[in-house]
């Protein structure tokens, strides 16, 4: 497309080359193009960065500044308190439970679902009939909105009249307290985010599967491996990259979790005894029910921290272990099986797959 | 899985060439066999599974107050959901078309601008080399790690001094930018434009703005819509910010939605029925653009 505009174009410029235009135009023009080609990539990035600026960047810096102060909200300004914020929080037993409470549900929605969208994503990487329906099927959830989700499943887990207590007692299984006993809580709320994401990271796995090139299963047959040796010593390996970065972002969603647990009953306080208080309800609560911005900018803080902690110790573990699944001779095998076409990059291969 | 396999097994030497196929992996499976009824069945329960809940909603929303309450409530929807749907879209309190309008506007206007900011920044970190290029990229990378919870509280003190509190507004102009948009162009653009043509370009005497709009833009298109539709379904979905910035009086659907369980948390056959109305904007785009949904998110992990 590009080519066909730019031709003409080109040979207008040859065939103007017989008769040369004055010298002085020449170097003028030329110096305009260079300052263009300078100045332009700074005008592209800088309409981003300027909003960003504004609405991403000063807001949390301004969080920093408003988590050393004692806000007053009728003057609109702060005095000077230092630490004095971030003590008061550390200091709250709610603080706690609400970072077990978010700890618990992040572990409880983030490992199975992540299980799960392996075995899913192993099934539609076969030779399906009608692939792209399965594969939208398993993306419906992600369209609702949270707080929909939440509200669906809230009523499926109520205490006493909900669809699973009730089917619970038509097999004989006594009801489970799915709002007054924080664990139940804890997997009532998991399970909303597991329904509405696991499709999604499905289809990211699926993409990483689908770029593992056929020729090491060929070749790991050949060697006589079965197929879950196969699955484990080069499906597993084989989307660690994708692994990582599906279990970081999921860290980072997962830690700032509020839809659900301030859905999942009418008060949204997280239940009477904090039950399923989570860091964001609490900030919510803090900000918004007491109106104390200085505490809430200093918790906003902490999460941030306790964010960037996880996602460097997920990184660091994920690495090792993933590393350590894939045994040292499978590894040598690999290498020394393929051919070097083989061995080209699942970005390459899966690019290039689009494209034909 | 091992079920699986011996189905697949015995399918596969029923057929003539089934014994070369049976120990073949499957994997990689365009070239090889079916995958056998074990596989569709579990798929099959995975999506039963995933429309159950909006079933089940349906027969709430379709009864009446006392429907969920009821131990031997019908697995047949009752007649009541255009009653219950009607008492949702007409309460006063709820501004259920105000809502709908809300969330239209403010997701198309924050789709549209993501878009055009990231394809401009992103082509420039794709293509074009510049001083302190790179550095600013692998910050716009990191600023992506960073919770909207850290810059609600200095965002509602702005926007109430401004006065915007309770305005559509207030959601709009926080999400005009995103990082990720910026990554996911640059990402895009990386491999999508060979850099002998922006090159070429500029010796045929294009300028910057010539060669981004005659190479640059074209080859954006595809990537550019998926990050328009991503970034409208999540703007749709977001709730954290909403809930704190806006109020009853002109709330986006999700906040409506909020509003509606304070309000009628006793019957759950209203509740459900809004919950329902709600879901359907979003399920209409589903059945146009799932595809490339399913696509972009492809696409995105294999890069990303």
């Amino acid at each position: 497309m590009s080519d066909t505009t730019l031709t003409p174009r080109r040979d207008a410029v040859s065939a103007a080359r017989p008769a040369p235009p004055p010298p002085r135009r020449i170097g003028f023009a030329n110096r305009v193009s260079r300052l263009d080609h300078k100045v332009a990539p700074y005008l592209y990035v800088s309409p981003f960065f300027l909003l960003f600026l504004v609405v991403g960047l000063f807001p949390i810096a301004y969080t920093a500044v408003i988590s050393f102060m004692d806000w007053d909200m009728v003057r609109g300004t702060g005095t000077f308190i230092g630490f004095d914020q971030y003590a008061y929080v550390l200091a709250q037993p709610k603080f706690w439970i609400a970072l077990r409470n978010t700890f618990s549900i992040f572990l409880l929605s983030s490992v199975p679902q992540i299980i799960i969208a392996i075995v899913i994503a192993a099934m539609l990487s076969q030779n399906l009939r009608a692939k792209t329906f399965w594969r939208m099927g398993v993306l419906v959830p992600y369209v609702i909105a949270p707080v929909a989700v939440a509200l669906i499943f809230s009523n499926m887990f109520g205490d006493k009249y909900g669809l699973i207590n009730t089917t619970l007692a038509d097999l004989g299984i006594p009801a489970i307290p799915w709002h007054s006993d924080a664990f139940a809580s804890h997997i009532a709320i998991a399970t909303m985010v597991n329904f509405r994401w696991t499709g999604y990271n499905t289809l990211i796995l699926l993409a990483a599967m689908q770029a593992i090139p056929g020729e090491y299963y060929e070749a790991a047959t050949v060697d006589g491996a079965g197929r879950i040796r196969q699955f484990f010593s080069i499906t597993l390996p084989g989307l660690k990259p994708t692994l990582i970065f599906v279990i970081v972002t999921s860290t980072i969603g997962g830690l700032q979790i509020f839809d659900e647990p301030r859905m999942y009953d009418q008060f949204g306080t997280g239940g009477a005894n904090s039950q399923w208080l989570t860091i964001s309800l609490y900030l919510y609560n803090i900000g918004w029910g007491e109106w104390n911005f200085g505490r809430a900018a200093a918790l906003a803080w902490i999460l941030f921290l306790i964010i960037l902690a996880i996602g460097v110790i997920n990184l660091l573990v994920t690495r090792s272990l993933v590393r350590d699944g894939t045994t040292a001779k499978a590894r040598e095998r690999r290498r020394s099986t393929l051919p070097p076409a083989a061995a080209a990059t699942p970005v390459a291969r899966q690019t290039q797959e689009k494209r034909r | 899985m091992t079920t699986h396999l011996a189905s697949a097994a015995s399918q596969g030497s029923a057929t003539p060439q089934g014994n070369a196929e049976v120990g073949r992996p499957r994997r990689n499976g365009r070239r090889f066999g079916r995958p056998g009824w074990f596989v569709y069945g579990c798929l099959g329960a995975l999506l039963a599974g995933s429309l159950f809940p909006f079933y089940w909603s349906f027969l709430i929303g379709s009864g009446d107050a006392y429907t969920i309450r009821d131990p031997n409530m019908s697995w047949l929807p009752g007649g009541n959901f255009f009653a219950n749907a009607t008492k949702v879209l007409s309460d006063p309190a709820v501004n259920f078309w105000l809502a709908l309008w809300n969330s239209v506007f403010s997701s198309a206007v924050i789709a549209l601008s993501v878009v055009f900011f990231s394809t401009l920044a992103g082509w420039a970190f794709a293509k074009l080399k510049f001083v302190g290029g790179g550095a600013l990229l692998v910050f716009v990378i990191a600023t992506m790690a960073v919770p909207t919870q850290l810059g609600v509280v200095p965002l509602y003190i702005l926007f109430s001094e401004l006065g915007w509190t309770g305005n559509i507004g207030a959601i709009i102009v926080p999400s005009l930018t995103s990082a990720f948009g910026v990554f996911w162009m640059t990402q895009y653009l990386r491999q999508a434009v060979p850099d002998e043509l922006v090159e070429a370009a500029r010796v045929d005497g294009a300028n910057s703005l010539r060669t981004f709009l005659a190479v640059g833009l074209p080859a954006a298109r595809p990537a550019a819509a998926m990050l328009g539709l991503f970034t409208f379904v999540s703007a749709w979905n977001n709730f954290f910010w909403p809930f704190i910035v806006l109020d009853r009086q002109s709330p986006t659907l999700p906040v409506a939605l909020s509003l509606l369980q304070s309000n009628y948390f006793v019957d759950y056959s209203i509740v459900l029925a809004g919950v329902l109305l709600s879901t359907i904007p979003l399920l209409i785009l589903f059945i146009f653009a799932g595809k490339q949904l399913v696509s972009g998110i492809m696409a995105g992990a294999v890069k990303g």
